[in-house]
């Protein structure tokens, strides 16, 4: 079967090979161009991130062209793992990382099939391997997104049907590579562990990118894209309060960058209504539906109690 | 005798890239791609061993190739065949079924005919592999 697959993908033999290559057409041919101008655009800081994807699009690029040369036949490793804090946009890099890929013929179809450790391990004895090969299946000629894997090796625990899902994993990322990709990703830390133990997977991987923490003017950012979709804006007043938000905030326990200010921003709305309910009296002006108030913001619990654990 | 049931049968059989390039078909149409096996290769057995669950949310034909290969690695003495059920209100049918793999030796067909009463003649097929139980029909071919 991978010799069928392989006769897909090979182009012309040497004999047809053309004389020279104009890179800036073959990189407008494939369209990546928007993809990574997206990327750009709609993520906020993430700066080392970008520059590896870029550099990743340009080797596929060239392993691309090699390929239709002739010069190579075999396909890249092109697994990859993301590690990074909770909120640092790993899966939004991965669907924009599946389009790349998609678009330079890495992978067939380019659907993203996002899975985690509930997804992959049974329950009981034998009911692993069905499950882990049935996702499988759906990810293959696309990419498959593993969430937090480090979930699926319990040391703790030798009899954990975990280990079952890492071998099938292991031996598809081998033998099936040109049908499909793996990202894998997770805590900085945790991913580290999880290599050192499963050394297998790490030699498999071709890519290793770390997402960094946002910084606070990112957060910022962040927070005015976010009320810029929802058609919210921050009064002058509000805004200053949530710079001061995002300073305490970042501080505490269980920050996850930017999910922790959609949760913000979400209670922020909440409060927003209920201020305007407590007033059905008064006739409100389109601005007042659209501004968070200094009030909305200073109301959170981030103000009083700085030091107390909370939800993310 | 050569068998000859359902698409492409009287084509030679399908390379697997032919096979990969017809289950994509199904799935980009919607159809649930099912893997049957049998060793009676009788006209009328209609309903023949699923080899798993029909696959209906693949992306890709990869997935299907892989159980394909699982089953004749199982089942490759047996005929293997591939077919496509379109589940749309109207249809409700199987839209497309092919062989995918088939015994190296095809004994065929033995045509019985029993008198009966009034001059009539009444017809019957017998597979010759079938005569032998289920399970070893194929083995020494």
């Amino acid at each position: 079967m991978q010799d069928t697959a392989n006769a897909l993908l090979t182009e012309p033999s040497r004999d047809e090979r053309p004389a020279s290559i104009d890179l800036q057409q073959e990189y407008a041919d494939v369209g990546i161009a928007e993809v990574l101008d997206e990327l750009d655009r709609e993520l906020v800081g993430l700066k080392p991130v970008k520059t590896r994807i870029r550099e990743i699009a340009a080797l596929l690029l060239i392993e691309r062209l090699r390929k239709r040369l002739a010069l190579t036949a075999e396909t890249p490793t092109l697994h990859m793992s993301f590690t990074g804090n909770p909120g640092t946009g790993k899966t939004t890099v991965a669907l924009k990382v599946a389009a790349i890929l998609h678009k330079l013929g890495f992978v067939r179809r380019g659907q993203v099939i996002s899975v985690t450790r509930d997804d992959l391990v049974g329950q009981y004895i034998g009911h692993t391997a069905p499950k882990t090969k049935e996702i499988l299946k759906k990810a293959m000629g696309g990419v498959l997104f593993i969430d937090e894997a480090y979930y699926l090796y319990r040391p703790e625990n030798e009899r954990d049907y975990g280990q079952e899902a890492i071998e099938i994993l292991l031996q598809i990322m081998e033998t099936q590579r040109e049908d499909l990709v793996v990202i894998l990703a997770g805590y900085g830390d945790r991913m580290e562990r999880f290599f050192a133990s499963n050394p297998g997977f790490r030699s498999r991987i071709a890519h290793h990118i770390d997402f960094p923490d946002y910084g606070e003017d990112e957060l910022l950012a962040i927070a005015d894209i976010m009320l810029h979709r929802m058609n919210y804006k921050f009064t002058p007043a509000a805004r200053e309060a949530f710079v001061r938000y995002i300073s305490l905030r970042r501080t505490q326990p269980l920050f996850s960058n930017a999910r922790s200010i959609r949760n913000a921003l979400d209670r922020m709305r909440l409060r927003q209504a209920s201020r305007l309910m407590a007033d059905v009296g008064r006739s409100l002006q389109i601005e007042d539906i659209m501004s968070l108030e200094a009030a909305d913001v200073l109301a959170s619990r981030v103000f009083s109690r700085p030091a107390a654990a909370r939800d993310a | 005798m050569r068998v000859t049931q359902g698409c492409f049968s009287f084509l030679p059989d399908l390379t697997d890239e032919q096979i990969t390039r017809q289950v994509q078909y199904c799935l980009e149409k919607g159809f649930a791609v099912n893997i049957e096996f049998t060793d009676d290769p009788h006209p009328r057995n209609t309903y023949w061993e699923m080899w798993g669950l029909p696959m209906f949310d693949l992306a890709d034909a990869a997935g299907v190739m892989r159980e394909l290969a699982d089953c004749r690695r199982v089942y490759g003495d047996r005929y293997i065949r591939i077919s496509g059920f379109d589940a749309s209100h109207g249809w409700e049918s199987v839209r497309i079924s092919f062989i995918v793999n088939r015994p190296a030796n095809e004994p065929g067909f033995r045509l019985d005919r029993q008198e009966s009463v009034g001059r009539n003649l009444r017809y019957a097929t017998r597979s010759y592999a079938a005569q032998r139980p289920e399970g070893d029909r194929y083995q020494s071919g």
